[in-house]
């Protein structure tokens, strides 16, 4: 990396160069950025977490206050244990699946690829809404757990893996999707069985993404509160503690005291982040062939046989809800219509949140998807400013562990100060797309570190000699290569913009209600087939988006990958 | 020459439209426009913009609407900076505890002398005004009771009844102000005590304690549990959209709570703020609100919405909101305690 700096073979800092200022200067400005968008907001809380209610200083009271609670350790406990839970189920299921799509022939890949998305289509209560109308005590299989009720643990636990299951084959397939060729036609020469090759080759070469994606999972189950607190009956976890002292109570200070503790899974996960980054090495340096999976029948039916359980619980799940946005009233009129679908008879803002929504998306996909891929791209190769990248690192792991309550009224007490510049934005849609942005910019970041770590830095230090100008580089090497992660981004950003509540919820205004509030506010007041509706509708425009990008996957694989192949 | 006439012509023709245009804008600039925040039901706004610009045109209400909780906690964590003029429709134990932080206009609207008493705040002038009022109340399944051959309950004690077991849904009071309200009740009606034996009885039949003060009644309507604790309004529109419960007024009395409107300090719209606030206490106002609750803020006016029960008014306990406000956190403290902290989930 250091050659890319120091063309002359001088001292990094002795004369920088252009691009070490351009690069440098990116880094510091997405600093900035960052900095504005989620530490001050999370420092404003804390500063609640050391006041009482009148806003004076009062030092670790709160804390003390909270620790002796025995509820605390049954929270925390609960958390913990539902999301190792969790966690132990998605990742083997995300992983052979990731697996099945990067390392099989199977047929109809883009097909699964596409179903194994849905769930971030949708709100998080429609899973719910499934969920009840399976197992409840009106379902159609209730009683399936043997007596335990649907409300609680099990409920948790099944929807945070539908949930879930998305977020970390994402991470899985990126890290599987790019692996040099030649690994493994030296293992296969040197007569190593398929088992040892995927212990000695495959799965370090995944390691990083790997952990990053056990801790995505881990964090997102932890910090959730929409699943805990729909279907979660009293099973209390910390994400609903903050809720209670929040919207229950309106005890910011408690609030921001159970926020705090919620980051810790956070600080966890970036000294794990760390670690593993010491040790991964570029996987695909500039000389490497891309590994093309050859056909097997025996395997290839088998992952297929997996892949295709896997839709099929995904699929039932959505169409189960899909069901029910289209019926009169669960469950003692089950005869079919459509007039759940004229929202304006349901919400006086009907139709429009969808609009503001779509607007929304936009926006954050498309500011999102620039700001992470370029900051990643800074961060991943400028030379040197070693303290402060690190620290940038640590700030893009934060809003993962923010729990969207949490995140959301950081926001009104930093952007909506008397003394902010800023505090013009507040209600309106820009806030909505700066804290959606923010919100969902760890694991877009994870990805597109996963993609650029593994690129060769050689990349850079060829142009450098070459004396090409990084940004050319990054324009005419960087971003081709990978485009497909790019929109993996932007379709990331986009679904998770159409379907967030947690955050936005204390941030929008008359005229930015956006479609997700609406499905809250339906559900709340009973209206549960309107609130399916509405979650269907958000879940088909999201599947359009994606359809669109598995479109425009291919062509432009077909256009900028073909240097992969031979 | 013909030229600058032409030129001349056009200027005059646009000036002609700019006027016009203006003229149309200032007709637009009149009505100002106000901020209201509100818990109102989502479907009941359009009636109630539609009723209160009719009555003052000079105001453009723009909605901010959320649950209770939400709305609440927004107003407070925006209170250095205040967004809106005006809140409209939220329980007014909130808009006390506005009050008690300085941050409502104190303002008696005109005719506010014609409310109920205990619908002013009995600040002079007032800090708030109250709307109409809601009551805590049992909504039961006779659906799933017929098939469980279950009896109907006719007071709170009943609720003990062995044969509940597992089959009753009520609030969580550190979650929902719904179930602070009636559990802030019971203790009232039977004294703290008989009160915490009371709820101790309970619990035992207790399925699960929600974090939604809602969505109790909509369980039992939709059948997920036999027996809901929650509002009446909730309960009788469930019943108006087919479901089979219910709405049945404990005989001991239930506790209740009132939506209420006050202007926001802060407001740079506070003439027309007061406009919309002198509207919210006439007695048109109050024909709208009895569109949706029986109980009503106006003397000598009360309503018969549809699937209500009768006689809510008579059932209303005696409630103390400052004691229900300085009792909180004991009371909270206590009832996690008991049984949010210790109690498995069933």
């Amino acid at each position: 990396m250091s050659a890319a700096a120091a063309p002359a073979g001088g001292r990094r800092w002795a004369r920088p160069s252009l691009d070490a200022v351009v690069m440098g200067g990116g880094v510091v400005l997405l600093g900035a950025a960052l900095v504005l968008g989620i530490a001050l907001p999370l420092g404003y809380l804390l500063a609640k977490s050391f006041q009482n209610q009148d806003g004076q200083f009062i030092g670790l009271a709160n804390y003390i206050r909270y620790v002796t609670t025995p509820a605390l350790f049954l929270s925390a406990w609960n958390s913990v244990w539902v999301a190792a839970v969790a966690t132990l189920i998605v990742i083997p299921l995300a992983f052979v699946y990731a697996y099945a799509l990067t390392r099989s022939c199977m047929p109809f890949k883009g097909l699964f690829t596409a179903i194994a998305l849905v769930p971030i289509l949708a709100p998080s209560l429609l899973p719910a809404i499934s969920l009840i109308y399976l197992f409840g005590n009106q379902g159609m299989l209730k009683g399936a757990f043997g007596g335990q009720p649907i409300y609680g643990p099990i409920g948790i636990v099944i929807a945070q893996v539908f949930y879930c299951f998305p977020h970390a084959l994402m991470i899985l397939v990126t890290a599987l999707a790019t692996a040099d060729g030649r690994l493994y036609e030296a293992a296969t020469a040197l007569r190593a069985s398929r088992t040892r090759i995927f212990f000695t080759v495959t799965l370090p070469g995944v390691r990083y993404g790997l952990i990053s994606a056990i801790f995505v999972v881990f964090t997102l189950v932890v910090t959730d509160f929409g699943i805990a607190k729909v279907i979660g009956g009293q099973f209390n976890v910390l994400a609903t503690d903050v809720y209670k002292q929040v919207v229950g109570q309106q005890n910011f200070q408690m609030g921001a005291v159970v926020g705090m503790v919620l980051l810790i899974p956070a600080v966890l996960a970036f000294v794990a982040d760390r670690h593993a980054q010491r040790r991964q090495s570029a996987a695909l340096s500039a000389r490497a062939v891309p590994l093309v999976p050859q056909p097997e029948a025996g395997f290839d039916r088998a992952m297929l046989a997996f892949c295709a359980a896997v839709a099929a619980l995904l699929v039932g799940i959505v169409a189960v809800a899909a069901w029910g946005s289209l019926i009169r009233y669960w469950p003692y009129n089950l005869s079919l219509t459509l007039a759940n679908y004229d929202f304006e008879r349901f919400d006086a803002r009907g139709w429009e949140t969808y609009r503001n929504s779509l607007v929304m998306a936009t926006g954050a996909a498309t500011l999102g998807t620039a700001v992470v891929f370029v900051g990643a791209y800074f961060l991943e190769r400028t030379p040197g400013l070693g303290l402060l990248r690190a620290a940038v690192r640590l700030i893009a792991m934060l809003p993962l562990a923010v729990p969207g309550l949490v995140l959301g009224l950081g926001y009104i007490f930093f952007f909506n100060a008397k003394a902010n510049p800023l505090n013009v934005i507040y209600a309106t849609m820009t806030i909505l797309v700066i804290n959606t942005v923010v919100h969902f910019y760890t694991v877009c970041h994870l990805t597109a570190l996963t993609a650029i770590k593994q690129l060769d830095p050689e990349f850079e230090a060829v142009s450098a000699s070459l004396k090409v100008p990084i940004v050319r580089t990054f324009v005419r090497v960087t971003v081709p290569i990978c485009l497909p992660t790019i929109l993996d981004i932007f379709v990331y950003m986009f679904v998770n913009a159409m379907t967030t509540v947690s955050a936005v919820i204390f941030l929008y205004g008359a005229e930015s209600k956006v479609a997700s509030i609406s499905v809250v506010h339906m559900d709340e007041a009973g209206q549960t087939s309107a609130a399916a509706a509405m979650a269907m509708l958000i879940l088909v425009t999201s599947a359009g988006v994606k359809l669109l990008h598995v479109a425009a996957s291919s062509t432009i694989e077909r256009l900028t990958q073909a240097w992969r192949r031979r | 020459m013909t030229r600058t006439l032409n030129l001349a012509g056009r200027l005059a023709a646009g000036a002609v439209l700019l006027a016009g245009i203006g003229l149309a804008a200032t007709a637009e600039a009149q009505r100002t426009k106000i901020t209201v925040y509100t818990a109102l039901e989502s479907d009941q706004l359009a009636q109630f913009k539609q009723a209160a610009e009719a009555a003052v045109p000079s105001i453009d209400i723009s909605w901010v609407r959320d649950s209770t909780g939400v709305v609440t906690a927004r107003l407070l964590a925006e209170k250095d900076n205040p967004r809106a003029d005006v809140v409209w429709g939220l329980a007014a134990s909130s808009l006390a505890l506005f009050d008690a932080q300085g941050m409502l206009v104190p303002y008696t609207p005109k005719g506010a002398e014609n409310l109920k008493p205990v619908f002013r705040s009995g600040k002079n002038p007032e800090s708030w005004t109250g709307m109409d009022a809601f009551l805590s109340v049992v909504c039961f399944n006779t659906a799933e009771a017929a098939k469980g051959n279950k009896p109907k309950p006719a007071s709170w004690t009943d609720l003990t009844n062995p044969a509940y077991a597992g089959q009753i849904v009520m609030p969580n009071p550190a979650s929902s102000g719904t179930g602070y309200l009636t559990i802030a009740a019971w203790l009232q009606l039977m004294g703290e005590a008989k009160g915490w034996e009371f709820m101790d009885a309970v619990h035992k039949n207790v399925a699960v304690y929600t974090h939604s003060g809602s969505a109790p009644c909509v369980q039992a309507a939709k059948g997920e549990r036999l027996i809901g604790i929650g509002f009446d309004m909730r309960g009788a529109r469930e019943k108006s959209q087919g479901a089979p419960i219910d709405i049945i007024l404990p005989k001991e009395g239930a506790g209740w709570e009132m939506e209420a409107t006050g202007i926001v300090k802060g407001t740079k719209n506070l003439d027309a703020a007061k406009a919309l606030v002198d509207w919210t206490v006439t007695r048109g106002a109050n024909e709208m609100y009895g569109k949706w609750y029986a109980i009503l803020a106006h003397q000598g006016m009360s309503a018969a919405p549809p699937n209500y029960p009768a006689g809510a008014e008579a059932a209303m306990v005696k409630n103390d909101l400052a004691w229900m406000a300085n009792n909180r956190q004991k009371i909270l403290d206590e009832w996690t305690k008991r049984y949010d902290s210790k109690s498995a989930p069933r």
